[in-house]
């Protein structure tokens, strides 16, 4: 598995290359002019970037998420579900290293095998930033009426989090 | 929407730091945070020249276009209202592909290249089109067959078993995209 995933890239850059001397295009000429577009995007998503960065961080600092689980945390011992996943599932549409690092968390607290450990790794490959995604991607064009991408985004994220809790239960139940 | 959320996230960190008397953190964070903005932006750029320069490549060679053809009887059926041979389509081919191997990083340049090729034939610029969310969607629901970053984390807190989690993501990314494509799907039905 990890050598099919260190392969992949120099063999895409390899067909890259190969293809385009087949085809006889002006490869080095080519490369820098799209070098220099990838230049000028990066130059134009760096203020939308740093203004979801900016926002989550400050997020994150205050301690809100912390509140709010303390707040429901009888509710959860009811239920049954493990407390340390819930900051995770709500962090995961916001930021992949913030709810990286409670997995990782997690991996040191309960272990990577335990069921909460596999869950937790359920979750964080079974989704992507959503909120960070949609910023970053319509920032990058200037679409500002995002109509109704937001919520299909979130139901998708929401289902992918309950079919997590449930295929985690089934297999490692 | 983005809108929305960024306002609210500031204001609930600025006004519930007051509340609970944590208004030295979130001084601190408010001189700090704008720098790993920065930071981010740094880490992302090698890769984003690099890459944006290789399709440059793929796009001129016709590679790019061999790609949108393999996938087509799929993304044809995605993107009804794109042509056959949009250029955007072979870097939704490419940034898909990337993201399922979890090559995160290569994925960016090829999606945000996808949106600005859509936003080519967009009428009204400041407007998302269905073809913008429906990517956006695949996107967000991170379709992923290796995620390498878990794995790796797995095998530092000495699991085991670390790739024993691969199926089970498989299964929810699966469950997720769907789910998201399929409502998609639905309200772009209503909306015609």
């Amino acid at each position: 598995m990890n050598i099919l995933s260190k392969i992949v890239i120099p063999l895409f850059i390899l067909l890259i290359i190969f293809y385009g001397v087949k085809k006889k295009i002006n490869i080095y000429d080519v490369f820098l002019e799209g070098a220099k577009e990838g230049l000028i995007m990066v130059f134009h998503i760096t203020p939308t970037i740093l203004a979801m960065v900016f926002a989550v961080n400050l997020f994150l600092d205050s301690n809100f998420l912390e509140g709010i689980l303390n707040f429901i945390s009888p509710i959860l011992d009811i239920l049954n579900i493990p407390l340390n996943i819930i900051p995770m599932a709500l962090l995961r549409p916001i930021s992949g290293t913030a709810s990286m690092a409670i997995m990782n968390d997690i991996f040191i607290k309960f272990g990577p095998d335990s069921f909460i450990g596999r869950l937790a790794s359920t979750l964080q490959g079974c989704t992507d930033t959503t909120i960070y995604v949609l910023a970053l991607y319509f920032g990058s064009i200037k679409v500002t009426k995002t109509r109704y991408a937001l919520p299909v985004g979130l139901f998708a994220d929401l289902m992918g989090i309950i079919a997590a809790f449930i295929i985690t239960f089934i297999f490692f139940g | 929407m983005v809108n929305g959320i960024w306002v609210s996230l500031i204001l609930i960190a600025i006004i519930y730091s007051i509340f609970t008397g944590n208004i030295e953190t979130i001084n601190n964070g408010i001189l700090t945070h704008a720098s790993s903005g920065i930071n981010l932006v740094l880490d992302m750029l090698p890769l984003m020249i690099l890459w944006n320069g290789m399709m440059k490549i793929a796009e001129e060679s016709g590679l790019l276009d061999c790609f949108s053809k393999i996938l087509n009887p799929i993304l044809s059926k995605l993107f009804p209202k794109l042509p056959k041979n949009h250029k955007a389509l072979g870097y939704i081919a490419s940034n898909i592909a990337a993201n399922m191997l979890g090559l995160g990083s290569a994925a960016t340049p090829f999606g945000l290249k996808a949106m600005n090729e859509l936003q080519k034939d967009n009428l009204k610029k400041d407007t998302a089109t269905e073809s913008m969310i429906t990517f956006l969607v695949l996107n967000t629901a991170g379709v992923t067959l290796i995620p390498t970053t878990v794995i790796a984390l797995r095998l530092m807190n000495g699991s085991k078993n670390p790739t024993e989690i691969i199926i089970t993501s498989i299964i929810a990314t699966f469950i997720s995209s769907i789910s998201g494509l399929l409502l998609d799907y639905l309200i772009r039905r209503k909306n015609q």
